[in-house]
């Protein structure tokens, strides 16, 4: 069967399962375009009203689903405007696949009208990229990007696609959907090595990460745990993997991790490190990193293995069958001293947090008490984003979409939006009022589709985050993080079509709520923040987890 | 931490595109390349690339797993230094005149260097050997004036019948 290019990426694409698209036209997509308005009844195409907001919407599509999330974008400023998108997907290990058009074969190096070498531009950002040369190899160039994106360690992959490849016509051949290629499965002696350590160990600790998430190894996590009276924390990519309300389960760990979850890492003698990479906003400074514990890190990506951390046994796998291997090879522990300890530290945070007064808190729980199970939890980056990772009830899996690795501003609203189509479930967005300022234009791609999205802004008129270090470490100086900008969330919500609500406090909070969550569309809430409230404990610059800004510290300083 | 000077040997799909993803490697994760060559290999398919750097063990280390990772890249190896043969080639214009001619000649007969072309004012010289061999020999000729020169980089074969695609240690 002889097809056009546009179509090759077409069937292409029906072929690997994809029923949904992200995007915006231009003209060297145009006849992509063209072939996708003959199958609208099979590939659905949402509009972004930018391409940033496309393609944070395929990573959010993605995240919730652990289906890879597609996007379309035209040459130039197109393909351009993907960048941080795929950046955010590539930090954070989200399968992707982005196709740009690009001027024609004969234009290329010319510095033709939107022309850009976007392959060179992704090259550091994406697992790996193509430029399409010749139509013969368009399928299965296309077949192959799936399959990079979604083996082993996933990540985006761009296929850049010149328009006379896409005009030309070829031979076409259907073939199956690609099968990812599953991480190795680890040696007997790797386990039994693991099995040994953890024999010796007393103050064992599990800490999991994005890793565990892709591989659905929460079960296993829990179960090891059980067996060998380990306490589990997680990175901030690992949220959701685990009910948070698991006795086991002391929360995340690292820069603004809950305290007694990264007190008792930085106390345990056997870290079980799972799917997790050792990132500096996990481990602060790597010289002083939980030194008195041995290290176990399992993770598809060998590299990963030594790159931040040097561990004790390091095994690339797959880590959930390594887990449950592992639940066989041990023999069942009690460690009294090590609960006596985790129940201490518990109780210093509970007394920290016993402060109803905080508004922050007090929004999230309400959230979270309201929001049923399923519903995707998406954030921006920020106080907001900590507090949400902090105090947020997460009881299903794959329910928190967040920029961790890139930490990107304005991520959240295209992922809450890309969820939705991947569910079918309602999705909260939790954003700080600087945030949404970067990616509030995607309000209309909510309002057009009908995107049961429910937005809180944490109005702070400040950037919070930035400002809070400008509060502890450079004596109060705000340069630049002052942003009385004077905008009118509810009426701006109102001039996209959606519906905006105010809250001056919690019990404001509570009604506007339950308004907006049961309104079908996207709806606004705009909730009042103290400008100085903090995030807390903090790691600080340099420091270690024995010495967090806590509370009081932070007290004396807001004086 | 104690560097070690390493030779590394890829075998690459030879494409395009494929030698910037490789170097662009270096470059994003800061280690720094001393030398480099690229060419044919007996397939057609694939091209070779012979990268020398200075390197800590846990940098060898990511420096190997992070190539591997590279979709072009079909195969990486550390080459020993004393299990392989390597070779450099260069080519150098030295200053010449009646009264140092003789000496540099000789110079170039003790090296086993070759002279390729022979101006009044220029003798121009290849040299192979190892990349001591030729710092040696720069070392000899820097007295008489060096015009020009241009050195290749390492070009390097693990001995006997071991190939790229036999076990390596680091495998």
């Amino acid at each position: 069967m002889k097809l056009t290019g546009a179509q090759i990426v077409i069937e292409t694409l029906l072929e690997q399962g994809v029923d949904t698209v992200f995007g915006f036209p231009g003209a060297t997509v145009i006849d992509i375009y063209d072939k996708l308005f003959d199958c609208k009844d099979k590939i659905r195409h949402v509009l972004a009203a930018h391409e940033q907001g496309a393609a944070h919407a395929a990573d959010g599509y993605a995240r919730a689903s652990g289906k890879p999330g597609v996007v379309i974008a035209t040459s130039g400023p197109g393909a351009t405007n993907l960048v941080t998108g795929i950046a955010t997907a590539f930090l954070d290990s989200v399968p992707m696949i982005a196709i740009t058009g690009n001027v024609s074969n004969s234009m290329i190096g010319r510095d033709a009208f939107q022309e850009i070498d976007i392959t060179g531009v992704t090259l550091p950002i994406t697992k790996h990229n193509f430029f399409v040369r010749d139509i013969k190899v368009l399928a299965d160039t296309i077949r192959e990007a799936f399959k990079i994106a979604t083996s082993g360690r996933p990540g985006p992959v761009l296929i850049d696609i010149p328009n006379d490849i896409q005009t030309d016509t070829c031979e076409f051949k259907p073939a199956r959907k690609i099968v990812p290629a599953k991480p190795s499965k680890a040696d007997d002696s790797m386990v039994a090595k693991a099995a040994e350590m953890i024999a010796e160990c007393k103050r064992p600790y599990i800490y999991f990460g994005g890793g565990a998430v892709r591989a659905g190894a929460g079960k296993e996590i829990l179960a090891l745990a059980e067996k060998i009276d380990a306490f589990v924390g997680c990175s901030m990519m690992g949220l959701s993997e685990i009910p948070s309300s698991n006795p086991r389960f002391l929360g995340m760990q690292g820069m603004h991790g809950h305290f007694a979850s990264s007190v008792a890492l930085a106390k345990s003698d056997l870290m079980i490190a799972v799917g997790v990479r050792f990132s500096d906003r996990a481990t602060g400074k790597t010289d002083r990193y939980a030194l008195n514990s041995k290290k176990i890190h399992v993770d598809a990506d060998f590299a990963e293995i030594g790159k931040n951390v040097s561990v004790n046994l390091g095994v690339c796998c797959d880590v959930k069958d390594f887990l449950a291997r592992l639940i066989d090879a041990v023999s069942e522990k009690k460690l009294p001293d090590w609960e006596e300890k985790i129940k201490s530290l518990r109780e210093r945070e509970s007394d920290a947090y016993d402060d109803d007064t905080f508004v922050p808190r007090e929004v999230i729980l309400e959230i979270a008490s309201k929001a049923s199970a399923d519903t995707r939890i998406a954030t921006d980056v920020g106080q907001h984003q900590m507090w949400t990772a902090q105090f947020y009830n997460f009881r299903k899996k794959h329910t928190w979409l967040s920029s961790g690795g890139l930490g990107t501003m304005g991520f959240g609203l295209g992922a809450a939006i890309g969820s939705t189509f991947a569910t079918g479930k309602r999705a909260v967005l939790i954003t700080g009022d600087g945030s949404f300022g970067m990616s509030l234009n995607e309000l209309a791609t909510a309002v057009t589709y009908k995107v049961p999205v429910t937005i809180v802004v944490f109005n702070n008129r400040t950037l919070g985050m930035v400002r809070q270090w400008q509060t502890l470490f450079y004596d109060k100086r705000y340069s630049g993080t002052d942003i009385d900008r004077s905008t009118d969330f509810v009426k701006l919500a109102e001039a996209f079509g959606a519906k905006g609500f105010r809250a001056d406090d919690v019990d404001g909070f509570r009604k506007a709520f339950d308004e907006a969550y049961a309104y079908e569309g996207p709806s606004v809430i705009d909730v009042k923040i103290d400008p100085d409230a903090m995030v807390l404990p903090m790691l600080r610059p340099g420091g270690t987890f024995e010495n967090l800004v806590t509370w009081k510290e932070a007290e004396n300083e807001e004086g | 931490m104690k560097k070690d000077k390493i030779i590394i040997a890829i075998y690459v799909d030879n494409q395009y595109g494929v030698l910037s993803r490789v170097t662009a490697m270096f470059t994003r994760r800061g280690f720094n390349i001393d030398s480099l060559t690229v060419g044919e290999t007996e397939s057609p398919a694939y091209s070779r690339i012979t990268i020398t750097l200075s390197a800590a063990k846990t940098d060898k280390d990511q420096v190997v797993s992070q190539l591997r990772k590279l979709y072009n890249v079909k195969k990486v190896v550390v080459l020993s230094n004393e299990d392989c043969m390597k070779r450099e080639l260069m080519l150098i214009k030295v200053r010449n005149s009646d009264e140092v001619r003789d000496r540099i000649i000789e110079t170039a007969n003790i090296f086993r260097a070759k002279i390729i072309d022979l101006g009044e004012e220029a003798i121009s010289i290849e040299v192979t050997g190892d990349s001591q061999k030729i710092d040696g020999f720069i070392q000899n000729v820097k007295t008489f004036g060096i015009i020009e020169m241009c050195r290749t980089g390492i070009v390097a074969l693990d001995r006997g019948s071991t190939t790229i695609w036999s076990d390596h240690d680091d495998d």
